[in-house]
């Protein structure tokens, strides 16, 4: 079905003409502001379709932060509690269906905040209806470094995003390689399908120091990984870098372990899951380090992490991903950008999103840089028979 | 060497699976001339159901395997029923377009019923490595080997030597000659169908042990490639089929070992195109009377 994508992106520009028509907003009253006593946040998330598996654990993410907020009686704002109304849209992995849901959710539904897409494809589509209606997108997952920029540098008004970007992840696994590996031959299989994998990957090798042997690509949903991993074991390689999700890049580590290849495998937070290890065999997760914000030890030095792990589970009944944990903390900025700027505005709130600091959250405390960064500790997971045995913050 | 043989390996497990698969696609065209697209798709009905039963009733690797081969047939006489017969008079556009249409439901449908994450499939059969000069050969490699290769000879078995075979070649040379002699084409067909989806359910099956990871949109590619498998061999043709699937499988595993991985896809389709350009009818397409 490559077909598909061309397609979707010959409509995605055919819906952006026809969405700019409705999407824009007198200017005489700009943005849009809650009424009553209740605050709409809108999601734009990835339910179906390929990147359905990360939405839907966003979508947990997200619900559980409102659930909690209300229960508490809502966000204070001027002295008044206002509770959170939710309005969930199917972006369906879409960017024509980002586009629309996007000028659904600020025009029809008024929302004064959007967490999502979780994809940087689907987030980049979404952008010219949210700064036309004036109403903030915080992406839990949109990794891209430009994905917060205007083509001239500038920073984007109205994208923000929870995770850290590419650059970053990258630097920090180049420099574990390099200073606690003491690897000098290192191969990388990217995931050549997302801008996730692909921007990693760039990042990766432009920090790294020493000797790329190889580089490899998969596509998203790729089951067979043999041939890629017979041909790295012959190079003899020090450690692999391999920037993906959970779902591939659990069946690397299964098949590279089987084919006999003991070198670390490093990677980044989409790893950070419990089903790495349920996909790649307990018996087969050694030597696996990841980059990630979030992890299942983060309850033993951040106390919100700690409550956030025992809630979800208590909720849904499964370990808490990272994905989740970012689009709770994605909530967790929009109620503190509301409170600060002390109105339900949605211009307001931008401007507050961008002032954020050192505001606690489940991944670390937050600052927000001008670039709409996150600022926020780092660490390095690594994962022995299956479990993870130890987080190390790195600077 | 070892590297080339090993690499060589690979690629036959890969391609086993989509020779089961153009399997599927090739007896469903022979016979009503119809691109089966949701064939795909019910290869990932088949790892569901292994899954689902393995992890529920606690079964062996063998009665998971020959129920998901029994719910899947099940299935695609249902899809065929439901989808397709009615549309059995249709111009044949109508019918390619169902079938999408019938491949997006099923997926979406799974990923609604029951979510779209990745499931690590349950390992009903430990894997063991062995050491043949220096090549490791895993037992669920050949396990997948040796159970693609018998359900290939009897799907041989019942097209050339079972009544039903005699009348599935019949239908597939000229439907309306067989239904005067008193084969009824709707029996004829709907066996057709079950007996593909069979096949793309015990591959579906196969592969969830062998990778140990299902999701609902796992059929998408693997149906597409079986689709070229199909065509390279010849559509139409069941040996065909089966040695498109195997050179598909090598070709692809050949691209990455060289380094091309980024281009494995591309090689498919290129093969593709270059076959329909010097071949219409495929490797072994020109065997009209084995057409079934």
């Amino acid at each position: 079905m490559k077909m598909n994508r061309m397609m979707s992106g010959v409509a995605a520009v055919a819906a952006m003409m026809v969405m700019a028509g409705c999407s824009a907003k007198a200017s005489a009253k700009s943005g849009n502001t809650a009424s009553g006593n209740t605050v709409k946040i809108g999601m734009n998330m990835e339910l179906s379709g390929a990147a359905a598996g990360y939405g839907q654990q966003m979508k947990q993410g997200f619900q559980l932060a409102v659930k909690q907020i209300n229960a508490q009686g809502g966000i204070k704002v001027n002295g008044k509690k206002m509770k959170i109304k939710t309005v969930i849209q199917d972006n369906k992995s879409t960017t024509s269906g980002s586009a629309s849901v996007t000028a659904q959710l600020a025009t029809k539904e008024g929302v004064v905040a959007i967490v999502g897409p979780a994809t940087t494809n689907d987030g980049t589509a979404a952008i010219p209806n949210e700064t036309k209606a004036e109403v903030a997108g915080v992406s839990p997952s949109a990794t891209d470094p430009d994905y917060t920029l205007q083509k001239n540098g500038k920073v984007q008004d109205y994208v923000f995003r929870a995770c850290f970007e590419n650059n970053f992840q990258g630097e920090t696994a180049a420099h574990f390689v390099t200073n606690t590996i003491k690897a000098k031959n290192v191969a990388v299989i990217a995931d050549n399908s997302s801008d996730y994998g692909t921007g990693l990957a760039k990042a990766f090798k432009q920090a790294y120091k020493g000797n790329i042997v190889s580089t490899q690509y998969f596509q998203e949903g790729d089951k067979d990984f043999n041939a890629l991993v017979t041909a790295i074991k012959n190079k003899k390689v020090d450690a692999i870098y391999a920037p993906g999700y959970y779902s591939e890049v659990g069946l690397i580590i299964k098949q590279a372990r089987q084919a006999g290849i003991k070198a670390p495998i490093v990677g980044s937070d989409g790893m950070a899951d419990p089903k790495l290890s349920q996909i790649a065999g307990k018996a087969n997760a050694n030597k696996v380090y990841y980059t990630t914000p979030f992890s299942s030890k983060s309850g033993a030095s951040n106390k919100m992490a700690a409550k956030f792990m025992k809630d979800f589970k208590a909720e849904y009944g499964s370990d808490a991903p990272t994905f989740s944990a970012l689009a709770y903390d994605s909530v967790l900025m929009i109620k503190q950008a509301i409170q600060d700027a002390k109105s339900t505005n949605s211009v307001k709130i931008a401007k507050a999103l961008a002032k954020i600091k050192n505001m606690p959250a489940v991944t670390g405390a937050m600052t927000i840089n001008k670039h709409h960064d996150p600022e926020k500790p780092i660490m390095i997971e690594e994962v022995e028979n299956g479990a993870v045995v130890s987080a190390t913050a790195v600077k | 060497m070892h590297t080339f043989f090993q690499q060589t390996l690979n690629g036959l497990s890969l391609g086993s699976i989509y020779a089961l698969l153009a399997l599927g696609y090739t007896m469903v065209y022979g016979i009503i001339k119809l691109i089966n697209f949701a064939h795909g798709d019910v290869y990932m009905l088949g790892a569901f159901w292994g899954y689902y039963v393995i992890n529920t009733y606690h079964v062996n690797f063998l009665v998971a395997l020959v129920s998901a081969m029994v719910v899947t047939a099940l299935a695609g006489m249902l899809i065929e029923y439901l989808a397709y017969r009615p549309l059995r008079n249709s111009p044949r556009i109508t019918a390619l377009i169902t079938a999408i249409g019938v491949s997006y439901f099923l997926e979406n449908g799974m990923s609604f019923l029951f979510g779209a994450n990745t499931r690590n499939f349950p390992q009903a059969i430990t894997q063991h490595n062995y050491d043949v000069f220096g090549i490791t050969v895993s037992n669920i490699q050949i396990l997948i080997l040796v159970t693609s290769l018998v359900l290939m000879v009897l799907l041989q078995l019942i097209i050339q030597k079972t009544k039903m075979g005699t009348a599935m070649r019949a239908v597939a040379v000229d439907p309306e000659a067989a239904a005067l002699v008193g084969i009824n084409p709707d029996h004829v067909i709907s066996f057709t169908f079950g007996l593909g989806s069979a096949l793309a359910g015990a591959g579906g099956v196969l592969i969830g042990l062998y990778y140990n990871s299902i999701d609902p949109l796992m059929g998408m590619t693997p149906g597409i490639k079986a689709f070229v498998a199909a065509v390279v061999g010849g559509i139409g043709s069941i040996p065909g089929a089966a040695i498109g699937g195997f050179l598909i499988g090598l070709l692809e595993t050949a691209t990455q070992a060289v380094g091309l991985s980024a281009y494995k896809d591309a090689a498919v389709y290129v093969v593709l195109i270059v076959i329909l350009v010097l071949l219409p009818t495929g490797l072994l397409g020109k065997n009209v009377k084995e057409k079934v």
